[in-house]
């Protein structure tokens, strides 16, 4: 008990950089692979968190564009989705990491301030600026959706009652459109949250073996050649966030549809998988 | 390829180019695009039966099987896939290796000796002594287990809600016409669920085609693996020296992946107007209302 108390000090910030410098390399303890896996899970809450919060805002926007009628808002909010959607994470992953390498090592001079650009190729910037933009295409696909959805009926209220332009959006269209999208976007964001565990895969390196969940999975994996261990482990840790998500989106829930009695069902999860 | 390819270094413009894009190296790129189109054609299918089978057992009147129908259509629920992906080839190779083993070594030598996992020669998969593309088989058939698996809980998934979908006195007819539980699946159920099932399966076939590239997690020699190995710079001790173009490479598979999504589109698009005819639906009605 003791000596697990002593791994959780060494190890257990050890995603960030805190703690002992070297993994682990033989006699690996349960409490070890509990404890490092546990700590790279810190990496995945990151992502999923600020992605997306970040991807929110981003998707509302492209959501309005690509619902409106001017050819010079919509045409780039479709294309913009279309190549998000169309095309694996995977690979977004690694065409991200291959163009901010390109970038100019020095930094690029702007109006006499140098702007570094070197952190944009560590994973925590740059694997999150794809993250927010791919989430911010899927969710926008999702919102659109919800603005086609709006009961007619509605919007003819408020045109009554005199509304129009801003007022209209951000007291009728907005929640309702958000009541609509709701359920599939907690599964989106679930997706999203699944999703992460690609990053420390595709082109961004784990610097100094600080890597997220499954990276470290995998380390214990290769190591004692046993994936009935670890890969359960990380299985079981997702499992539980993917819990608290859906609590946490339910409450949103709950709360849009306040004014509705009983509309609020539970939001039923419909796993989808990799994008 | 050409004849004019037999000196690089005194080539330069289109000519150093068609020549550089004809190398061995850049015909297995090329075949690898077959290698991923080849993954979709067999998993597709694979994982589809796998879908069926899970539909079917979570149906079942049996509560043994109807269980682990359950359990398999919601083992992949909460977990990311990649797990799925990373996990399923290893322990699946384990477990060949430890049954053959069992039958070509000396049972008394355990497998698992520390960190260790060994078995002897002649128990391993594929033998040491196999050619190349034996292990790139094996290695693809690993992938195709472990996708069929994912995907075919996902599939199952989406079929036992098509199958729930179809309304319920269309079943009920057939019974009182005398038919068997096993003719009313085959004669009403089936025929009757594949339009309820389309949206969901063309959405499994856009996620599919969007899974492939994880193939190069496995270690299978993919198009992601042959754009690193040709894109990386190189020096001038190779024929074709050149900067690093992983970019370009990389743009080039973006390129192939949005025109599969955008053909299966329109390619799904065709076949819901197909399936929706005559069926009991909102579309079906209205194609009925649109024909002269």
């Amino acid at each position: 008990m003791n000596q697990c108390l002593q791994t959780i000090q060494d190890y257990g910030l050890r995603a960030l950089g805190i703690g002992e410098r070297l993994l682990p390399r033989s006699g690996f303890t349960l409490c070890e692979q509990f404890t490092l896996i546990g700590s790279g899970l810190i990496w995945n809450v990151y992502f999923a968190a600020l992605a997306v919060f970040l991807g929110f805002f981003l998707a509302n926007l492209l959501a309005v564009a690509k619902a409106s009628g001017n050819p010079w808002a919509r045409k780039p909010a479709e294309w913009f989705i279309f190549l998000f959607r169309g095309s694996p994470l995977f690979i977004q992953f690694f065409l991200a990491y291959e163009m901010l390498v390109q970038l100019p090592r020095a930094g690029i001079d702007l109006f006499g301030i140098t702007v570094q650009t070197s952190w944009m190729t560590r994973a925590w910037a740059g694997a999150l600026l794809v993250l927010v933009l791919n989430t911010a295409a899927y969710s926008a696909e999702i919102f659109y959706g919800a603005l086609r959805n709006l009961p007619k009926g509605e919007l003819e209220a408020a045109d009554a009652y005199g509304m129009a332009g801003w007022t209209r959006y951000r007291r009728v269209v907005w929640p309702t459109a958000m009541r609509l999208a709701w359920p599939a976007y907690t599964n989106e964001a679930i997706f999203l949250f699944h999703a992460t565990t690609l990053v420390f895969f595709s082109g961004f390196p784990a610097f100094q073996q600080r890597g997220d969940a499954l990276y470290y999975a995998n380390y214990f994996a290769d190591k004692t050649f046993n994936p009935f261990i670890a890969y359960p482990i990380v299985a079981g840790y997702f499992v539980l966030l993917t819990i608290c998500l859906i609590a946490l989106f339910g409450m949103v829930n709950r709360r849009l549809n306040r004014h509705l009695p009983g509309a609020a069902k539970k939001i039923r999860y419909r796993p989808n998988l990799i994008r | 390829m050409f004849s004019y390819c037999t000196d690089p270094s005194a080539l330069d413009g289109l000519a150093w180019l068609s020549c550089y894009l004809t190398t061995g190296n850049h015909m297995l790129f090329y075949a690898s695009f077959g290698t991923v189109l080849l993954l979709l054609a067999i998993t597709a299918p694979v994982a589809l039966l796998f879908g069926f089978g899970g539909a079917m057992a979570s149906r079942s009147r049996i509560a043994g099987v109807r269980w682990f129908g359950r359990i398999y259509t919601s083992m992949v629920r909460g977990v990311p896939d990649i797990i799925f992906f990373l996990f399923v080839p290893i322990a699946l190779d384990q477990a060949f290796e430890w049954l053959r083993s069992r039958v070509y070594c000396d049972p008394s030598v355990p497998v698992r000796q520390g960190n260790e996992f060994i078995v002897c020669a002649a128990a391993k998969l594929p033998l040491s002594t196999s050619p190349e593309w034996v292990h790139q088989a094996y290695g693809i058939f690993l992938a195709v287990i472990a996708f069929a698996v994912v995907f075919g809980a996902f599939a199952a998934n989406v079929l036992h809600g098509a199958m729930n979908a179809v309304p319920h006195a269309q079943l009920e007819t057939a019974e009182a016409y005398g038919m068997s539980p096993r003719q009313v699946n085959r004669r009403i159920l089936i025929p009757q669920m594949w339009t309820y099932a389309l949206p969901g399966l063309a959405n499994l076939w856009m996620i599919l085609i969007k899974a492939t590239p994880l193939l190069f997690v496995l270690g299978v020699e993919d198009i992601v693996y042959w754009a690193r190995e040709l894109g990386g710079a190189k020096t001038r001790a190779y024929a074709y020296p050149h900067p690093d173009w992983r970019l370009y490479y990389f743009l080039a598979i973006l390129v192939f992946y949005l025109l599969m999504t955008w053909g299966s589109e329109r390619f799904f698009d065709r076949i819901r107007a197909r399936l929706s005819r005559g069926q009991a639906t909102a579309a079906g009605e209205a194609m009925r209302k649109a024909a002269p």
